[in-house]
């Protein structure tokens, strides 16, 4: 699976260099590695089938639990062939899609994608789950934006990234928290696990955590707007990731996850409820689009919601129903995403409600969007139908709710069936104009409809090819215990049916009166400019508003509050350890100063008050030197010639440099105010008690320097030197003082450089 | 003397500070000034005192004599005193130079030239 997985980025890799050959051709030569794939996990498909799960497996970070495996079951398996499979057709289509421009880039990204979401569903361990969750993300990003020249295009990557993006953090942390509660990450120890799990206390927030992330990814509501935006794809791109692999994510994840979270209270209200919301408010709104493309986003909303709806049930009907509706959505949906994208390509209009005589003009994608709409609409014999029937069924023999759920599932499929109406009949039969004239779309165009559109008519008349491997592998997977899969267009007249011809009647009338309810409804369009989305704006212009506040307030480039601000923080929390912790150490004698050193010690503190507060900048000079020669005397007395000396040197030049350029520095005024002053002096205050007290605490606990005895008996013996202090400068530490003199030199050509200048501009 | 000395080093910072936070650049020199100065005399006496005992091995002698001066703590303090004398006279020059061309001596107005 690794070999499987690195074939795809090596694609990615390829694609630049592909994409300088014509467009068509780079789309039907990447088709290839996307084919070849699906054979090699069609081949998978019989050990799968019996009950097998293949896994493999290498270390990447041991240390963390984190490893690069891989587990491919009935559930992974058929998330991807659908990628595989579908991923060849967006490829070829892709390239005539492009024919125009170069696509180097945007095959590259499509590619990316594939590999990422290749991963996602094959992967064994959470955090490597997590890695690909976030490269879709990214990928899907860069794909969106592929006009990246139009400011739409650019917002909505932007939207989809950040609500997607936020809903990855919550997934990575409630994952933490699944392994910390499983005590693992591997997705085959967390299996045999579920009981634990639920039981631990750190349950319920691992799986508010991970619904957040499932719920961003496939759009449920409240997240679900950024699906419509993200419709500034090109559509190859909405086909294949934002109707038939990426926003599928969430739902495989639930899928993946639900026989360790599962089957409880919290997860049924959860996910069921949010589900049902969104089945019903993605159905309706599809129904009112005027847009083919956001018409066929919403009707993906509600087909995300339909699956989470029935994952949240749980009951093995429902699961069956909910694994079903996958593949029953993925092959409509994916064959009408390709329609729009070619009825915009040839006619420039993706409008579904003006009436249209398109079949005439490209009649091979117009039965693929008959066929596909037919599915849609669930009827017979299409693969839509088992689908409906099942979700009926599913949600019939939910256990609670009563009747609550079969009257929104049947809500829902109505509009839906309403809205597969108007896709379908408005834009290729509608109207009486003129007929534009007849012409065969190119097949890079009409394969993909063509093939996936037959296969929801082939598999709804032949469900035996599906049912006892695909769909009964991935129902085992979702369930963890084996369920006989048999699937039909008739079953009998039972209730399911008659909901069904209620649907079909409903959803006729609902088609007929679409427009009148559209003008009766225009008034409801302003409470959804209030909506979701109006929230996301908002938030983001709160964001970036404190963003900006924040950094006015603390980025305002005055030093001085700068300087205030960092000598605040030190003295408040130096002293606030201070005083916390226990004090009452007993305070040292103060007389044992010998008169000379009090002496010295009273001469700095009166230099040091003298220089602040002299008025004359040459006084104010002077008591600084002061201050460094008193300094001085005390290394002096304190057992320091050395430093004595350097600091007399040193002391004395500055005071020369400071005399020498006074006269070019401004003269003396008072600028602070008396208040400024006082609250300077406080600071100043409290940074000195602070300093004072550390070097009490210091002196106080005592220190022995192991290296200082170390440096004191080697001194002669290995530094060949008597003056110690000396043998540590230029032979222990010697590269020290190496940086030192670098430093020095440095200064120097600084002070060099900016005395030129000077010289340069006077002459 | 070490309360002494402990009590010469607040001093010292609080003066460095003070002088840090004026508006002035003149001013704000003499902080730095001050300031490596209390810098150093903190290493010095955080490190323990010992009197007119340096840290020097007699002729003729190959080990130290006992209860001598500590010899790191100086050993600091000379690399400190050479980079701060750097610092120092490398501000000095650039705030000249700063006065020369905007003639402000204010940082609250250097800011707003600034802009």
């Amino acid at each position: 699976m690794l070999f499987a997985l690195s074939a795809v980025f090596l694609m990615a890799m390829a694609a630049p260099w592909l994409g300088r050959l014509p467009s068509r051709m780079a789309g039907w030569v990447l088709s290839l590695v996307p084919l070849a794939l699906t054979f090699f996990f069609l081949g998978k498909l019989g050990a799968v089938a019996d009950g097998r799960t293949l896994t493999e497996s290498w270390p990447w970070v041991p240390g963390l639990g984190v490893d690069l495996s891989f587990y491919l079951d009935g559930l992974s398996l058929m998330f991807t062939l659908l990628i595989t499979g579908v991923g060849t057709l967006i490829f070829i289509y892709a390239g005539r899609y492009f024919h125009e421009a170069p696509a180097g880039r945007f095959f590259l990204w499509l590619s990316v994608f594939t590999g990422a979401m290749l991963g996602l569903v094959l992967a064994g361990n959470l955090i490597t789950l997590f890695v690909f969750w976030e490269l879709t993300s990214i990928s899907s990003y860069f794909l969106i934006a592929t006009d990246h020249k139009k400011e739409s295009a650019r917002k909505a990557a932007l939207q989809a990234l950040l609500v997607t993006g936020l809903g990855g953090q919550a997934f990575l942390a409630g994952s933490l928290l699944l392994g910390m509660a499983g005590g693992s990450l591997e997705i085959a120890d967390l299996l045999t696990r579920g009981e634990a799990v639920r039981s631990h206390g750190l349950y319920l927030p691992a799986l508010l955590l991970i619904l957040a992330g499932a719920f961003t990814k496939s759009a449920q509501v409240p997240f679900h707007f950024w699906l419509p935006s993200a419709m500034e794809a090109p559509t190859p791109v909405s086909a294949f990731l934002h109707s038939v692999t990426m926003v599928k994510a969430g739902v495989y994840l639930l899928a993946r996850l639900s026989p360790v979270l599962g089957g409880t209270e919290a997860w049924t209200v959860t996910v069921a409820a949010i589900g049902c919301v969104t089945m019903v408010a993605g159905a309706v709104m599809a129904l009112f689009q005027s847009d083919m493309k956001r018409l066929l986003a919403y009707s993906t909303v509600n087909a995300l919601g339909t699956m989470v709806f029935l994952l949240g049930i749980g009951t093995e009907t429902a699961v069956k129903a909910a694994i079903v509706y996958v593949l029953v959505h993925s092959l409509y949906k994916g064959a009408l995403f390709l329609v729009a994208g070619v009825v915009d390509h040839e006619t420039g209009s993706r409008n579904v409600t003006s009436p249209r005589r398109l079949f005439r003009k490209m009649p091979i994608i117009a039965s693929s969007a008959v066929l596909a709409g037919l599915s849609m609409a669930g009827l017979p014999p299409f693969f839509g139908y088992i689908g409906k029937e099942l979700i009926y069924e599913g949600a019939l023999k939910a256990p609670f709710a009563g009747f609550l759920l079969p009257t929104a599932a049947v809500t829902a499929n109505l509009f839906l069936f309403a809205t597969a109406a108007l896709l379908v009949l408005r834009p290729f039969f509608g109207g009486t104009g003129e007929t534009p004239p007849f012409h065969i779309s190119p097949p890079e165009f009409f394969l993909g409809p063509a093939i996936l559109g037959l296969s929801s008519l082939a598999v709804g008349i032949f469900p035996g090819l599906v049912d006892s491997t695909l769909i009964a592998g991935a129902t085992k997977s979702v369930l963890a215990r084996e369920i006989p899969v048999h699937l039909a267009l008739w079953h009998g007249i039972n209730t399911a049916f008659l909901l069904g011809i209620l649907t079909f009647g409903a959803g006729v009338l609902l088609y007929a009166f679409r427009d009148s309810l559209e003008r009766c409804l225009q008034g409801a369009t302003r409470f959804a400019a209030l909506g979701p989305a109006r929230w996301y704006e908002w938030s983001l212009a709160v964001l970036n508003g404190t963003a900006v506040r924040q950094t006015r307030l603390l980025q305002h480039g005055r030093l001085n509050l700068y300087v205030l601000i960092l000598f605040m923080t030190i003295a408040g929390l130096g002293l606030y350890t201070f005083f916390r912790g226990e004090g009452g150490w007993v305070l040292p004698n103060l007389l044992d100063a010998r008169i000379s050193e009090a002496t010295v010690a009273g001469l700095i503190l009166a230099s040091a008050f003298l220089s602040i507060a002299s008025p004359s900048r040459l006084a104010a000079v002077v008591a600084m030197g002061g201050v460094g020669y008193g300094v001085a005397l005390i290394y002096v007395q304190f057992g320091a010639p050395d430093v004595a000396m350097t600091q007399f040197a040193v002391e004395t030049v500055t005071v020369i440099l400071f005399v020498l350029v006074i006269h070019r520095l401004p003269s003396y005024v008072r600028l602070s105010s008396r208040t400024s002053r006082m609250r300077d002096g406080i600071i100043a205050l409290g940074t000195g008690g602070l300093m004072t007290l550390l070097v009490l605490a210091v002196l106080e606990t005592g220190n022995e320097s192991r290296l200082s005895g170390f440096f004191a008996e080697q001194a002669y013996p290995e530094g060949h030197g008597r003056n110690i202090v000396n043998v540590i400068l230029v032979d222990f530490r010697a590269l020290d003082t190496m940086g030192e003199i670098t430093v020095l030199s440095l200064a120097g050509l600084g002070v060099y450089g900016l005395l030129k200048i000077r010289k340069r501009k006077e002459g | 003397m070490n309360v002494l000395l402990a009590i010469v080093t607040g001093g010292l910072f609080g003066a460095g500070v003070f002088m840090l936070l004026r508006r002035n650049p003149f001013r704000l020199i003499v902080g730095l000034a001050l300031l490596a100065n209390a810098i150093n005399l903190l290493i010095f006496t955080a490190a323990g005192l010992t009197r007119a005992r340096p840290p020097l091995i007699p002729t003729g002698a190959e080990i130290p004599p006992e209860n001598m001066a500590d010899p790191l703590p100086q050993a600091l303090i000379l690399t400190a005193i050479v980079i701060s004398f750097g610092l120092l006279a490398f501000t000095i020059v650039l705030f000249s130079r700063t006065f020369e061309t905007l003639k402000v001596n204010d940082f609250a107005e250097m800011k707003e030239r600034d802009e």
